[in-house]
């Protein structure tokens, strides 16, 4: 905590998002549509970006994170809320204005089958952003442009007249991040980027991600459910259950020191390839399933799969911010926790020398 | 021994050519072993698991040799009719997407009880309340409310229970679960396989468990298999692979997971891709990828050789390779 103050304090964040709420409405009725209720995809969610810094996003599905990245690029208009670039809130933008800010917002999508044209050439897949903003690439230097692009991200650039299919899944998840790379944008909103990928191609997107990230001094908000890839690529960790952040921190704060319930269960959970550690782990079985976030529980949304709730939970909602014990003394524990009963608990067994 | 996979070989003829899916694989599961077979997509861990439970397309799939022992019995040469009353009843299959593997149009009582009328010749209504029971077994809460309802109506999670209840109903020797959890969150995937290695153990079943993913197989396999390109490349028991891999496409898979207990450098990332199986390269089918490769890997392709009694490699350098990564 002490090196941490400084360093956030020197740079404006790049990106504040603050009370971000998404609610789909249910109606009734033909006619005369009535509103009888709302799915909460995104229920007040808080987080802040800086430059070059990765903020990785993780949850269960149906717990809003792909919602959250939707809004971040103007994809999803929100109900309520402010998300401030570089200090203007850009909910509020139209025409030229937004224009101008979502150039410098990029998203690469999880699925490289579907979220690339089967008709059109790789080309003009990823040369296709400078049709909607010529400004950045005058015509005749498109196709170089286009061509450094592929070079960057690692694919030979005469496949420039290629279609989609003629690419394995890794190779098109690098398409799909070159077309993102197109407008040289600020921030990239990367949505499960490498979990519908191999293994042994896994590990190439991720080093590649963090390459450009060095490379063009990125900043990217990285959502997965992948705990361990959260870690890798990770400066800081906010973890999502049902539309809200309930625990955020730097990633050693959240891995290491988790003090919300969820957060516990959600690491104890996750398969660790060490057959070793199958004995000495304590495994925290959550039971029931995520309610629909049609029918939020009152209070705190996680007491109903929550081994420490009590009636407290079911009045109060638990604000999301350091918890009251933490709070004197400086430590890695102490970190924003949306618990009332908030405790530490390490449910990842300490690092072991690597094999 | 209760299965035995010996050199099996399956291909499929498609318009664009030969993809030879399955190329020798041999493999065995013991009653109460959990067998992972560990591989990445297109390595032929599907299509084994399918021609053992003889539900491969044919056409456009293929066994062109090899033998699948089945309690002292070979598959291969039973006839559908005895085919049909193996499956299901003997062996029995999980899927990964339950939503697609259940009959959307049938409530899932009826989906369970239908395995009691075809193979055991029980009435409507003994069939039903053997389907309470199963999804009690499988801790379905409120089984008796819910056995009407239809697939829809609930979670992944329990859609997977339902799928599990309907594979054990006939209490099969052998389970053959092809990426059970891969489509359900951390916290549900915990619950599922908690619940199948329970059961496994109380019926003292044989379990092959086909996945990608090393860490599901470090918390429930005895022994791995790992295939690449339609080969098994090791197998060893559970505990010896992760502490020091014999072949340097396990080691690579191994190094380039991200942990989470580390924050980590650079990851290690396996160069290139995984071969077409219409032109796998000659030799060691990983060669172009591994960066032990001399020349003999490209001429000759490497048998699986002993490592020890419970071991084996297809590696010409897998000495090379397990004191690489035995060193600390």
């Amino acid at each position: 905590m002490t090196q941490a103050a400084p360093e956030r304090a020197a740079t404006e964040p790049l990106l504040e998002v603050s009370g971000l709420v998404k609610h789909y409405p249910l109606t009734q009725g033909i006619l005369f549509k009535k509103q009888i209720g709302a799915v909460k995809a995104v229920d007040g969610v808080d987080f802040h970006l800086g430059r070059g810094e990765t903020l990785g996003i993780v949850g269960e599905s149906g717990c809003g994170k792909s919602t959250v990245a939707k809004m971040l690029v103007n994809l999803e208009t929100p109900t309520g809320g402010t998300i401030k670039y570089k200090g203007e809130d850009i909910t509020r933008l139209s025409g030229k204005a937004l224009k101008a800010v979502r150039r410098n917002i990029q998203m690469v999508f999880q699925d490289p089958y579907t979220s690339l044209n089967p008709r059109m050439t790789v080309g003009d897949i990823i040369g296709e952003p400078y049709d909607i903003h010529p400004e950045v690439a005058p015509k005749g230097d498109r196709r170089r442009r286009v061509q450094e692009l592929l070079d960057v991200v690692g694919l030979n650039p005469e496949y420039i007249n290629r279609y989609p299919h003629q690419f394995s899944g890794g190779q098109r998840q690098r398409i799909g991040i070159a077309r993102g790379l197109a407008l040289r944008p600020e921030i990239i909103v990367a949505d499960e980027p490498v979990s519908a990928l191999d293994v042994s191609v896994q590990a190439q997107v991720i080093n590649l991600l963090d390459r450009l990230q060095a490379e063009f001094e990125l900043s990217y908000v990285f959502i997965a459910h992948d705990l361990s890839i959260v870690r890798h690529i990770s400066d800081r960790v906010g973890v999502m259950y049902l539309g809200r952040i309930v625990e955020t921190g730097k990633d050693v704060e959240i891995y290491d020191h988790p003090t919300h319930p969820y957060t516990q269960a959600l690491l104890s959970a996750v398969p660790v390839p060490d057959p070793e550690a199958r004995e000495h782990r304590e495994r925290i079985i959550l039971h029931g399933d995520v309610p629909s976030p049609a029918k939020v529980p009152s209070g705190c949304r996680f007491r109903t799969r929550c081994w420490k709730a009590q009636a407290r939970c079911e009045s109060e909602v638990p604000e999301l911010a350091v918890p009251v014990e933490f709070r004197l003394v400086p430590g890695p524990a102490a970190h924003d926790s949306a618990c009332h009963f908030a405790e530490e608990k390490r449910v990842v067994p300490p690092e072991e020398p690597p094999k | 021994m209760l299965l035995e996979v010996r050199d099996l070989h399956v291909e499929f003829r498609t318009r664009d050519g030969v993809a030879k899916a399955v190329n020798g694989v041999d493999y065995r599961v013991d009653k109460g072993e959990t067998l992972a077979v560990l591989g990445e997509s297109g390595s032929g861990k599907s299509v084994t698991a399918q021609a053992v439970m003889g539900i491969l397309d044919i056409p456009p799939g293929k066994i062109t040799g090899g033998e699948i022992l089945f309690q002292g019995k070979d598959l291969l040469k039973l006839k559908e009719e005895e085919r049909r009353k193996v499956r299901g009843a003997e062996m029995a299959m999980i899927f990964q997407d339950a939503l697609s593997s259940l009959n959307p149009v049938l409530s899932v009582g009826d989906q369970l009880g239908e395995m009691f009328i075809v193979h055991r010749g029980m009435s409507r209504k003994e069939a039903r309340a053997k389907a309470v029971e199963l999804m009690e077994h499988v801790r379905i809460p409120a089984a008796a409310d819910r056995v009407r309802d239809y697939p829809h109506q609930f979670s992944g999670g329990m859609r997977q229970r339902i799928m599990i209840a309907m594979a054990l109903a006939l209490e099969p020797a052998l389970i053959i679960a092809d990426e059970p959890t891969t489509a359900l969150d951390v916290t549900v995937q915990a619950q599922v396989m908690d619940l199948l290695a329970e059961l496994q153990r109380e019926l003292h079943m044989g379990l092959i468990l086909i996945t990608h993913d090393l860490g599901v197989v470090a918390d429930v396999a005895d022994r791995i298999a790992v295939m690449y390109a339609g080969r098994i490349v090791e197998t060893a028991p559970v505990h010896d692979i992760y502490k020091a891999p014999a072949h340097p496409y396990t080691k690579g898979l191994l190094d380039s997971i991200p942990r989470l207990d580390q924050k980590g450098q650079e990851l290690y990332a396996i160069k290139g891709l995984p071969p077409n199986l219409m032109h796998i390269p000659p030799g060691c089918a990983f060669n172009p990828r591994c960066p032990m490769a001399q020349d003999i890997c490209r001429s000759e392709v490497p048998p699986l050789a002993e490592v020890d009694a419970d071991r084996r490699s297809a590696c010409f350098f897998w000495r090379e390779c397990l004191d690489d990564s035995s060193r600390p």
